[in-house]
């Protein structure tokens, strides 16, 4: 674990950093806050409606998909590391693995999951 | 005050004093990188536009960033009203962190001096510590979008998160196909398995995908979707203002530089000279790598010049019809051949 080391240390840094820079402007400027200031952003109109509304589902059909897939790379991972070590019969193991798993990528392909119009 | 002398001089204290020391000096130049890549961006798209770009602060606008910084400094910093005001503020420090961060592990190559390897973390996992790094900025982004509060940045931000999920799976498998021609996931063993050839060689289908992958990663043109001015103004950041906002910023520029040199450990060498013969090899590795990030840096600047923006339908088509696939594909290949032939590993 010594390796890792600099790495927190470099987060450590990172994070003062940024708030230092967080810091600045409030320290140096004056906060006026007037209502019209605080209010929403909506192109100069008043604000319609709550922004919190439904969105697309599919942007949760991505990531669900992502989840999938992702942890597809991640079980890649050691697979690819030991591809030397390990005789065919490794090698055809995730072959049939990444087989099932391209039926059900053309299951959901078919299904027009990955459709956006 | 003997104690605080004697503290201060063992072992633990020095190591953690030379630490920071290396920190500070990859840190500062990343940044100063940045401040200057924002200054090659006006310019390169200036002269590709046939005008000057930048100009009239200092020589050749070569003060402008510092003339911007000043500028958001001293901006007032005020939060929305109806914005959750801690996730408001923490959103752009995690945007800017974790860009920061990826670079504890860069290998730089041999010390000129002493000859012995420049890099400041040499884990073994350096490969998966840069892909789970640079895809953690998605979460500043998503915080940014839901706590500002507002429609545009809220669009932006569920825009950006898809968009980045959905190239980082193909990114992940183009990856994993560079780590079984070099055998090992550390970045320097990566660049020491180019000696003989430079991945870009026998991975060239694998080095385009990637350049298109990391641009849509780093939400750039022609994928700049969630930052569509003409229609979402600009995206998750549309509430920020002053410094907050500069952080997001550095940090997208950051993760520019970031990803640049990640591909070029991956396919261009790393610190390697292109020959490993007599006038290249007295040019220290460091240069080389500035270099191969110089030039992929440039090719996207190029593609902001060139290309017009993706509709959001064609950019999932290509994150998930084509690259998965091709990508797949690809690394099938690159398995057989290596199980075949062995790797380039040393």
């Amino acid at each position: 674990m010594q390796e890792y080391f600099p790495i927190l240390l470099f987060a450590a840094v990172g994070t003062f950093i940024a708030m230092v820079m967080l810091a600045i402007p409030m320290l140096v400027n004056p906060l006026r806050k007037t209502g019209t200031k605080l209010s929403t952003y909506e192109c100069g109109f008043e604000e319609f409606d709550s922004p919190r509304k439904p969105f697309d589902v599919r942007f949760y059909l991505v990531a669900i998909l992502f989840i999938v897939f992702d942890l597809e790379v991640a079980f890649l991972f050691p697979w690819a590391m030991a591809l030397q070590d390990i005789p065919w019969y490794g090698f055809f193991s995730m072959m049939l693995f990444l087989i099932i798993l391209t039926v059900g990528f053309v299951y959901e392909w078919k299904k027009g999951a990955l459709e956006w119009e | 005050m003997p104690n605080l002398i004697a503290l201060l001089t063992t072992p633990e204290a020095i190591y953690l004093a030379t630490t920071l020391l290396y920190i500070f000096l990859i840190a500062l130049p990343v940044l100063g990188a940045m401040a200057y890549l924002t200054w090659a961006e006006r310019k390169v798209l200036g002269w590709m536009h046939l005008r000057h770009g930048p100009m009239h602060v200092g020589w050749f606008g070569l003060l402008q960033p510092i003339a911007d910084a000043v500028k958001l400094m001293f901006k007032e910093p005020f939060v929305p009203g109806n914005a959750s005001k801690i996730v408001f503020l923490l959103a752009p420090v995690m945007v800017f962190v974790p860009s920061l961060i990826a670079w504890a592990v860069m290998p730089f190559g041999p010390n000129p001096f002493t000859g012995e390897h420049m890099i400041l973390a040499d884990i073994n996992l350096g490969v998966l510590y840069l892909l789970a790094v640079s895809s953690l900025s998605v979460y500043g982004i998503l915080m940014a979008g839901w706590s500002s509060n507002s429609k545009y940045p809220f669009l932006g931000a569920v825009r950006s998160g898809a968009q980045m999920v959905s190239y980082e799976v193909s990114m992940g498998l183009i990856i994993l196909s560079v780590i079984l021609l070099a055998g090992s996931m550390n970045l320097n063993k990566i660049i020491l398995a180019q000696q003989t050839v430079w991945f870009i060689i026998p991975a060239f289908p694998a080095f385009v995908m990637f350049v298109i992958s990391i641009l849509a990663e780093c939400n750039r043109a022609p994928f700049d979707l969630p930052e569509a001015e003409a229609e979402l103004v600009a995206g998750y950041n549309v509430e920020y203002g002053s410094m907050p906002f500069a952080l997001f910023f550095l940090g997208e520029y950051i993760a520019m530089i970031t990803m640049s040199a990640f591909t070029a450990i991956l396919f261009l060498g790393g610190w390697l000279p292109p020959l490993d013969i007599m006038p290249f090899t007295l040019i220290p590795g460091f240069i080389w790598f500035i270099l191969k990030i110089g030039v992929i840096l440039f090719i996207m600047l190029w593609a902001r010049a060139t290309l017009p923006r993706f509709r959001y339908d064609q950019l999932m088509r290509l994150g998930w019809k084509i690259f998965l696939p091709a990508s797949l594909i690809w690394l099938i290949l690159t398995a057989t051949a290596v199980k075949l032939l062995g790797n380039f590993g040393v």
